[in-house]
C-alpha cells in the first residue's frame, strides 16, 4: 500500500497559515538562516544535488536553473514565482499558498540569496483574489518579523490568460505588456524580467526548497523516482470516487495513485482514460496505467506529468466530445502571436467540432494528426506545442471513438 | 568576434558567433523562407515559416531567432521542415481572400511566392474566415486586414522606424489583429502616413492607394531618385509605368534613410501631373498674363535681371526656389544666383 508523503505540504492543516508564529514554531525560516551560512555556489550545488526538477510542468533541474542566473554578472536580478495556476483541473498551488504561504516565501528568499537577488514577485492567478490576500498578509507578517532580510516580495495578479502561465508571457505581463511569449533563447535565467536575470519557478518548486535545505539534498534525492526525485502534489478531478489532493513520492504508478488515493473510478465503473498534467496532457488508456508518474516515464508513453492534475474519465464518457471542448479551450487561450498556434488551434477546434457533430470525414483525422504534429514541433511556446497532445494521444489510443462518429 | 563552425544541409559553414541560423545560412548562400523576419526590424520569431531542423532538438526552432552553436547540424529543407512550412502556408491561405488575380501586390507578395515555392495551391483547412472592412479612409494607404498574415512588421516599423507607435495587437488567437488603438481607421488614429508599414508589409494587406489598379508589380520600372522636399537627402524609387510616375517605393539601400520616408517623400508627388501646372511661359502684358515662347521669356528675364543688377547692385537680387522642382533645377537656381547674379541670397521652401 502506497503512502502519502508530505514535503511541500508538511505544514498543511497543522498550522494557521495567517500566523507566521505558527510557521516559525514549526521550524520556519530556519532553512533560510541555514542557507545564508552557506556560500552561494554551495547552496546552488545542494539544490542541484537534490535533483529537484521544476514542478510547473517543464521538469528542469532547479539548481541548474539557479546556477545560470548566479553566473550572470548583473546589478539587479529577480526571483519570480509562477502562481498563475491556469491548467484546468490543477489546484495544487492554491492548496500550498492557502495552507502554508510562508514556506513559499522562504523558498523564494533562499533562491534570492542563492542567485544574488533582493526582489521577488509572485504572479498569482487572477481567479485567486483571496489567495492574493493570504499572500499579502503573509508577506506583511514576514516583513514585520524581519525574517526575509533584504529580500522583498510583491504580489502581481494575472488577468485570466492561460498563456501567462508560460514563463516569458508571465514576465511580459508583469512588465505591463500583452501576455505573449518571447522567443527563447535567451532564457529568463539570463535575460528575464526587464531584461535582467530572472528565476521563474513554480509554487510547488519553491515550497520544496526549505525542506531540502533543512534535511539535505541526499534525503530528497532518495525519495521517489531517481531521475525525478521527491514528491508531487496531485489533484484529482473527474470520475474518481474521492476528489481532492495528495502528495506522493514520484515513483508510484498511475494506477496506484488513482486506486489508492482517489478511491478508484466512481460508482464502480470502468476507466476509459486518464489525462494527467492538465488540459495539455496526453490521454492515457487503461493499458498504460502501470506507468510510473515521474516526468520521464510519462514522457516515454507520450504523456506528461505536467502540473500533476489527474483527470479521470469513466467508460461512459464521450472522448471525442471531451477533445472538442479541449480544442475550444486552446483556440480561446492562444495569444495568436505565432501562426501555427493562432490558426492551428482554431482549425483544430473546427475539425473536432465537425467530427463530434457527425459531419467529419476520415480525411479530417489525417489532417488533424498532421496539424497536431506540426504544431507540437513548430509553435513558438509551450502552449501551442502542447495543445495538440490530447488530440494526438486520443487519435492513437481511441481512434475507434473517432471512427464511430464518422460512421 | 570568434567564428563558429556548423553544418547546414551537409555543407560546412563558418559564421561569426552571435549569428542566427538564418544569418549563417544566408552567408552560405542558403535562402530560408521567412515572413516576419525583416533585417531592419527587431526579431519576432512568430511566423514560424523559417523553422529548421537542428539535430538533437525535438522542436523545429525558428532560424531567425536561434543562435548558432559550434558543431550544430542544421537541415533547412528536411521532410519535417517542408511539412511544417506547407502546413503553415495552408493555414495562412485558409484565412486569406486569395484574390491574387486583382491584388496590387502580386509579384511582390511573399505569401504568394512561398506558396508557389512549396506548391501550396489549396488548403485542407476550411471554416471561419475574417471579413474585415477595408480601411480606405485616407488618400494614401489601403488597409485590407483580410490579407494580413500577422507578421507584425507594420507594428514594429511604426514603433522602431518611425517612432510613432500607432499600431499594436488587438484580440487573441484567431481574432488577433494588428491595428490602431481601439481599431479605428488610420485617418482617425495617430497615423502620420509615413507609409513605413506599407514598405515592410510582405503581403497585400497594406498598399499604396495611388498605385491601386495601375500596374502589376512586374510592370513597374523603378527609377532611383533623391527626395527634393528637404535637405535630408532621402533616396527612394519612383514607380514608373509606361513613362508615368504612379507612386514611390522605398529603396532599402538608401544610404541616409533606408526604407524610411515621410508623408511628403512617399505620397506627395502627385503635383507632377497636376493640370494647373504651367507648361508654357507667361508674360504679363497690359496687366494680363499672355502665353509666350521660351526664347521670348528668356530674353525678357535676361534683360530685366541685368538691368536690376546694374542699377541696384548684386545684393538687390534674391532667389527663392521650390521643393517641387527637381534637385537639378534647384542646383541651377543657386548656381545662377551665386555665379551670375553675384550674391548668396538663395532660399528654398523646404529649408530643413
Amino acid at each position: 500500500m502506497a503512502e502519502e508523503l508530505r514535503v511541500v505540504l508538511r505544514n498543511a492543516g497543522k498550522i494557521d497559515p495567517l500566523k507566521i508564529e505558527d510557521y516559525l514554531a514549526a521550524g520556519g525560516y530556519k532553512s533560510l538562516e541555514k542557507a545564508k551560512t552557506m556560500s552561494r555556489p554551495d547552496l546552488i550545488a545542494e539544490v542541484k544535488a537534490s535533483g529537484l526538477r521544476g514542478r510547473g510542468g517543464a521538469g528542469f533541474n532547479a539548481g541548474q536553473k539557479w546556477s545560470f542566473s548566479y553566473g550572470v554578472d548583473s546589478d539587479v536580478k529577480f526571483v519570480v514565482c509562477n502562481a498563475d495556476e491556469g491548467e484546468p483541473g490543477t489546484y495544487k498551488d492554491r492548496i500550498i499558498m492557502e495552507q502554508d504561504p510562508q514556506t513559499l516565501l522562504e523558498g523564494m528568499a533562499i533562491c534570492g540569496y542563492a542567485i544574488g537577488s533582493t526582489k521577488g514577485y509572485i504572479y498569482c492567478r487572477g481567479e485567486y483574489p483571496y489567495v492574493v490576500e493570504i499572500l499579502n498578509t503573509a508577506i506583511e507578517q514576514a516583513k514585520a518579523k524581519g525574517v526575509l532580510g533584504d529580500f522583498d516580495i510583491e504580489v502581481r495578479m494575472g488577468a485570466g490568460a492561460y498563456v501567462c502561465g508560460e514563463e516569458s508571457a508571465l514576465i511580459e505581463s508583469i512588465e505591463g505588456s500583452r501576455g505573449e511569449p518571447r522567443f527563447k533563447p535567451p532564457f529568463p535565467p539570463v535575460v528575464g524580467l526587464w531584461g535582467k536575470p530572472t528565476i521563474v519557478n513554480n509554487v510547488e518548486t519553491f515550497a520544496a526548497i526549505p525542506a531540502i535545505i533543512e534535511k539535505g539534498a541526499a534525503w530528497y534525492a532518495g525519495i521517489g523516482a531517481p531521475k525525478y526525485p521527491g514528491t508531487k502534489v496531485l489533484t484529482f478531478t473527474g470520475d474518481v470516487a474521492k476528489k481532492g489532493f495528495v502528495e506522493v513520492p514520484t515513483n508510484l504508478t498511475i494506477r496506484e495513485v488513482i486506486d489508492q488515493f482517489a478511491g478508484g473510478v466512481a460508482d464502480g465503473k470502468k476507466l476509459k482514460a486518464v489525462q494527467i498534467g492538465g488540459t495539455s496532457g496526453g490521454f492515457i488508456p487503461e493499458s498504460l496505467l502501470d506507468t510510473p508518474i515521474d516526468f520521464d516515464s510519462m514522457g516515454a508513453i507520450g504523456a506528461t506529468l505536467g502540473s500533476g492534475a489527474v483527470f479521470v474519465m469513466d467508460e461512459t464518457r464521450d472522448i471525442v466530445d471531451i477533445i472538442d471542448r479541449i480544442t475550444k479551450f486552446f483556440a480561446h487561450e492562444s495569444c495568436g502571436k505565432c501562426t501555427p498556434c493562432r490558426e492551428g488551434t482554431h482549425r483544430m477546434h473546427e475539425i473536432l467540432t465537425r467530427i463530434n457533430e457527425g459531419e467529419g470525414f476520415e480525411d479530417d483525422l489525417d489532417t488533424a494528426a498532421k496539424l497536431g504534429k506540426v504544431m507540437s514541433r513548430a509553435c513558438l511556446c509551450g502552449l501551442g506545442q502542447a495543445a495538440p497532445a490530447p488530440v494526438l494521444t486520443t487519435l492513437e489510443h481511441f481512434k475507434a471513438d473517432y471512427l464511430a462518429k464518422i460512421g | 568576434m570568434s567564428d563558429i563552425r556548423l553544418t547546414i544541409n551537409g555543407m560546412e559553414v563558418v559564421a561569426p558567433s552571435g549569428s542566427t541560423i538564418l544569418e549563417a545560412a544566408t552567408l552560405a548562400g542558403i535562402e530560408i523562407p521567412r515572413l516576419c523576419y525583416d533585417k531592419d526590424l527587431s526579431p519576432l520569431g512568430a511566423c514560424r515559416l523559417c523553422v529548421v531542423e537542428v539535430q538533437g532538438n525535438r522542436l523545429l526552432p525558428a532560424s531567425c531567432v536561434t543562435p548558432i552553436n559550434e558543431g550544430m547540424i542544421v537541415e533547412t529543407e528536411s521532410e519535417a521542415v517542408v511539412e511544417a512550412r506547407r502546413t503553415i502556408l495552408e493555414l495562412l491561405i485558409a484565412n486569406h481572400p486569395l484574390d491574387c488575380m486583382t491584388c496590387d501586390k502580386l509579384g511582390d507578395c511573399k505569401l504568394a511566392d512561398y506558396c508557389y515555392k512549396y506548391g501550396v495551391s489549396d488548403t485542407p483547412f476550411y471554416g471561419d474566415q475574417h471579413f474585415y472592412d477595408i480601411d480606405d479612409s485616407n488618400p494614401f494607404i489601403i488597409r485590407d486586414m483580410n490579407k494580413c498574415i500577422l507578421c507584425g512588421a507594420c507594428v514594429r516599423a511604426c514603433e522602431e522606424m518611425t517612432g510613432q507607435d500607432n499600431l499594436s495587437y488587438l484580440g487573441r488567437g484567431f481574432d488577433r489583429k494588428a491595428t490602431t488603438a481601439s481599431d479605428v481607421d488610420y485617418i482617425d488614429s495617430e497615423c502620420v502616413f509615413c507609409g513605413q508599414c506599407v514598405a515592410v508589409c510582405p503581403t497585400g494587406a497594406l498598399t499604396e492607394k495611388t498605385m491601386h489598379g495601375k500596374a502589376r508589380r512586374w510592370e513597374i520600372d523603378r527609377v532611383r531618385t533623391t527626395c527634393p522636399f528637404c535637405g535630408t537627402g532621402c533616396n527612394f524609387d519612383l514607380a514608373v509605368k509606361d513613362g508615368k510616375v504612379i507612386g514611390v517605393l522605398s529603396n532599402p539601400e538608401a544610404p541616409t534613410n533606408g526604407r524610411s520616408l515621410c508623408i511628403k517623400g512617399r505620397f506627395a508627388w502627385d503635383f507632377i501631373y497636376n493640370e494647373k501646372r504651367l507648361t508654357t511661359p507667361l508674360i504679363k502684358k497690359d496687366g494680363k498674363f499672355e502665353e509666350a515662347s521660351w526664347d521670348e521669356a528668356f530674353a525678357l528675364i535676361a534683360t530685366k535681371f541685368n538691368e536690376i543688377k546694374e542699377k541696384y547692385g548684386p545684393e538687390s537680387f534674391a532667389a527663392l526656389s521650390s521643393a517641387r522642382c527637381t534637385n537639378e533645377e534647384n542646383y541651377l537656381v543657386q548656381k545662377f544666383t551665386r555665379a551670375y547674379m553675384g550674391n548668396n541670397n538663395v532660399d528654398h521652401c523646404a529649408r530643413t
